[in-house]
């Protein structure tokens, strides 16, 4: 199972962090800085696999790692993983980024952080691999976001968003959530129609 | 309030800032006008304001504000805003939040949604991080969605599956009827992800495995269309068709058909089909071979494959790759046991890689050269790893020198190549030797008498140049000590003798008291040495009692008392002290292996039953005790728990005897052994007093002195003893074989022991 997916350039900046398995953020960050340090230090013409047991806490688990330009990629497996399929499984990831992206670059990768998540999503699920057709993930990546286009997406000008509002079904939003002795009540949108 | 900010705009915003305290002032700022909008129950700008907050989180500030407008997101209708809040729930959520099974019913009613995206993405946040409870809610509509048509849903619904599974290992019945089609499948993506739910089940549940056996065929069958199938460009990576699924299909196969003979055999052709067949120019090619190599080793395959597989091994070790370098040495290590012979054949190639740049190829390298040194190749197998020693880094050392030391133990051709071994491993790494080692080599040197002089005089010289070194230092002073005089008198058959004077000697000795280097329990072997060394030389025993009364005051308290007591020793035991710092005994190294040997293939030898014995050396007393029925079950309990007392009593013996036998340089200060309650329960109680026998110091006599405190004789008592190989025991005869009762008497009897020692020194010269 994969444990966490993460990619950082050469100066250690995290530009996407997936941890497949609960840690506190503190602990998440200083995995990230460490995960850093120790593929920093590794040659051109080593191998690809680093031991890591100590910093994840638990002896089986292996680092895989790419160096792309200014980016690493790198994938956190136990030992029920294919080290060399995992390599691969990094290539395919990259090259559908590529895709999706067009010719894509770090700069991609900082500003639409949200939609690398989605891709990744499309092929990695709760740690374990899902599809590995390159095609096939960016078909999907791309339909689902025609789907967001057409609500408007993140930035929608408000405009779009009124007439969103209006059509919201009113009654499927919970009028209340309670949780213990925070009681938060979702104003009523009457006033809007 | 204006409108927050795009998440384009932050991210541009933070990329301006220059210094780690500027980016944290803009965040903060960001956070505030977030805080202040979620507090407005802004539902337009709520996802926009999620995203800014996930982009914050992962660059490491906190976000847990966050986690409940997450949980409005999924619930509203918008597919942006339900996309947005399951990644959010996914990144800021788990378990250990009570808030995250509020999203249960949300993610019930996504299930069913008509959009197969809103369903996607249900699935996949509830295969991430599904707790428990929440696994067990919505297991069914999991498993309606694995039956599905919908080859999207159906792959997203197996992987969904497999961690409700491991979630609630009870529910996994519940998904068998639903795995009947998975592999009729013509999706490649649905057959990788049933694969991969085949595979969970069957590690989780030997039912399912035995059940699952019947699957074999029909992977066969799917495997060779992957590999018989022309050209598929949907499939393809670098010229192999779903090299992914193939692999996952061979795992699978591998936990079939272990331990399974039809299975196995099912699998034969196909195995030797793709190993024969695939490319092997690429990564991808290589990941196959690899797997399928993997998958020969662990089932019961014919030996030809076998042969084929470690050769295919072989030629990964050759290829120019690092990572299929890496990647054979690890399977080469897990086959070492079952096939050694065939992994000796690549002996060579495998000491190469000793040398490569590479970490992570180095160590992988190292423990395998380990596993493949025996009696016929140790001499070159030991060059090679000393010349490893001498170059590696600092982290491999420690494990480097331990294993040199066991395979020289093991398969050593001689005594003196044993300890020119040693002696290399001390001078080249010696201060990353683990101070368990010690003791054993200092017991090894002891056990090869003829070699006395040779070590010593190496030692010495070792030591003359550098004694920073603490183990080779603590080896070194305790050898000048025992065998100082063979040092000064310069006889030595092995090599060139060197003439050394006693103030040499004692120069060295002395600047290592005085050195900083020195650790404080190598001090106390230097000082220890020294005063050894008032019994071997002639001329400088003035020169040692003045060393000896210095340290009489010194800080170190160890240092002080050993002084002191060796002062005393000069002074008031003047008589005593020749006889208490003769020559040691050689030791018997008190371990778990009792007379029967651990016999180590390692290629050599037939392998033969490999049981350590529990420690058998001791006394082992009968328990004959009469069965009088009078008392009837307490007899009877008597005899059960003298049984259970055996232990107990050996372990008693055993420290007794060790003691004895073993410390070296403190057991002088011991005035014999105080006699001790051997046993005492349920009414009997046995004594052991010990003293040396007078005609003879090696043996070592015990009187038995058995009583009985219950209300009823104790007839036919015999006792009876074992001792281990190197001792000799006898038994005199007892004064009688009935213990009378009410402690109104005892029986006595005697028991010699021999340890037969060194012979004392005024028969050496």
């Amino acid at each position: 199972m994969i444990n966490a997916v993460l990619v950082f350039n050469n100066h250690g900046k995290p530009r996407l962090v997936r941890f497949y398995q609960h840690l506190a953020e503190e602990v998440q960050q200083q995995l990230i800085r460490e995960t850093f340090h120790l593929v920093l230090k590794r040659d051109e013409h080593i191998c690809n696999f680093l031991e890591c047991g100590s910093l994840f806490g638990g002896a089986d688990y292996k680092l895989i790692y790419r160096h792309y330009a200014t980016l690493y990629f790198v994938f956190c497996v136990d030992s029920s993983e294919s080290e060399l399929g995992i390599l691969d499984l990094i290539q395919v990831f990259v090259e559908t980024l590529d895709k999706c992206f067009e010719n894509v670059c770090e700069l991609d990768l900082i500003f639409h952080m949200d939609k690398v998540h989605y891709i990744l999503q499309e092929v990695v699920i709760g740690g374990m691999v899902l599809e590995t057709n390159m095609n096939e993930i960016v078909a999907q990546a791309e339909a689902q976001n025609k789907l967001e286009k057409a609500e408007g997406g993140l930035s929608a000008a408000p405009s779009r968003a009124v007439s969103a509002v209006k059509n919201i079904n009113l009654p499927e939003i919970p009028r209340n959530i309670n949780i213990g002795d925070i009681n938060i009540k979702v104003p009523s949108l009457s006033q809007f129609m | 309030m204006p409108a927050p900010i795009r998440l384009r705009e932050l991210i541009r915003t933070i990329r301006t800032a220059r210094t780690q305290a500027e980016e944290r002032e803009m965040i903060q700022k960001e956070c505030a006008a977030i805080r202040s909008s979620f507090r407005e129950e802004d539902n337009t700008y709520r996802c926009r304001n999620v995203a800014k907050l996930l982009y914050m989180h992962m660059l490491g500030y906190p976000a847990h504000f966050g986690q409940l407008e997450c949980l409005k997101l999924i619930a509203s209708q918008k597919f942006t805003d339900k996309r947005i809040g399951y990644l959010g729930a996914m990144l800021l959520l788990d378990e250990r939040q009570d808030v995250h099974l509020l999203m249960t019913n949300c993610i019930k009613n996504d299930l069913n949604h008509s959009t197969q995206y809103v369903q996607g993405l249900a699935l996949c946040t509830l295969g991430c991080m599904g707790s428990s409870e929440m696994c067990r809610d919505l297991a069914g509509e999991v498993e309606k969605l694995l039956k599905t048509s919908n080859s999207y849903l159906r792959k997203k619904a197996a992987l969904c599956a497999v961690h409700v599974i491991r979630k609630v290992p009870e529910l996994m019945e519940m998904f068998l009827p639903a795995t009947k089609n998975l592999l009729n499948e013509k999706n490649h993506g649905v057959l990788h992800t049933s694969v991969v739910l085949l595979t969970e089940m069957c590690e989780r549940s030997p039912d399912m495995l035995a059940h699952f056996r019947k699957l074999v065929p029909q992977l066969v069958r799917i495997l060779k269309n992957l590999i018989m199938s022309g050209y598929s460009p949907e499939h393809d990576v670098s010229g192999i068709s779903d090299p992914f699924l193939q692999v996952r299909i061979l795992r699978l196969l591998r936990i079939l058909g272990r331990n399974d003979d039809d299975s196995s055999e099912a699998m034969n052709d196909i195995l030797a089909q793709v190993a024969t067949n695939t490319e092997t120019s690429k990564n991808v090619g290589n990941a196959i071979l690899y797997e399928t190599v993997l998958t020969i080793m662990d089932i019961k395959s014919e030996s030809g494959l076998r042969v084929l597989a470690i050769n295919i091994l072989g030629r990964f070790l050759l290829n120019n790759d690092k990572n299929i370098r890496y990647v054979a040495l690890t399977s080469l290590l897990k086959t070492v046991q079952t096939d050694h012979n065939a992994v000796q054949r690549h002996r060579s190639t495998i000491v190469d890689c000793l040398k490569d740049l590479d970490v992570s190829i180095k160590r992988r390298a190292m423990e395998l050269s380990f596993a493949l040194v025996n009696g016929n190749n140790v001499r070159g197998m030991m060059k090679e790893l000393l010349y490893f020693l001498d170059s590696c880094e600092p982290e491999f050392k420690a494990d480097c020198a331990s294993g040199i030391f066991l395979a020289a133990e093991k398969y050593a051709p001689s005594k003196r190549w044993h300890i020119d071994t040693i002696m290399r491993v001390l001078t080249t790494a010696g201060s990353y030797v683990r101070d368990d080692a010690v003791p054993n080599l200092i017991q090894l040197i002891t056990n090869s008498v003829e070699m006395h002089a040779y070590t010593v005089q190496r030692l010495y010289k070792a030591i003359l140049g550098d004694y920073s070194q603490q183990p080779l230092v603590q080896v070194a002073s305790w050898c000048i000590g025992e065998y100082g005089d063979l040092l000064v008198s310069g006889q030595c058959e092995e090599e060139e003798p060197i003439q050394v004077t006693e103030d040499e000697v004692l120069d060295i000795l002395e600047s290592i008291l005085i050195s900083n280097m020195s650790a404080s329990v190598t001090r106390g072997y230097a000082l220890t040495a020294i005063m050894k060394l008032s019994t071997r030389f002639t001329c400088t025993v003035n020169r040692i009692k003045k060393v000896v009364s210095i340290y009489g005051s010194s800080i170190d308290v160890e240092l002080q008392q050993r002084a002191v007591e060796y002062n005393a020793l000069f002074k008031k035991y003047d008589h005593m002290r020749p006889a208490l710092l003769e020559r040691m005994p050689v030791m018997e190294k008190v371990t778990t292996n009792g007379p029967t040997e651990i016999v180590q293939t390692n290629g050599e030898t037939e392998p033969a039953v490999l049981e350590t014995k529990p420690p058998p050396s001791g006394l082992q007393p009968g328990s004959q005790c009469n069965k009088d029925t009078g008392a009837g079950g307490s007899m009877l309990n008597l005899q059960k728990s003298l049984c259970l007392d055996v232990m107990e009593m050996t372990s008693v013996m055993l420290r007794m005897v060790s003691r004895f036998c073993k410390s070296p340089d403190h057991y002088f200060f011991s005035a014999g052994i105080p006699s001790i309650t051997a046993y005492n329960k349920n009414g009997l109680k046995i004594d052991f007093t010990f003293e040396r026998s007078n005609t003879n110091p090696s043996v070592t006599v015990i009187t038995i002195q058995a009583s009985n405190s219950t209300e009823l004789d104790m007839t036919d008592f015999v006792f009876q003893a074992a001792v281990p190989k190197t001792f000799q025991l006898q038994l005199l005869s007892p004064s009688s074989s009935v213990i009378p009762a009410f402690n109104s008497g005892t029986i006595t009897q005697v028991i010699k022991v021999l340890n037969p020692q060194k012979v004392s020194d005024s028969e050496n010269s």
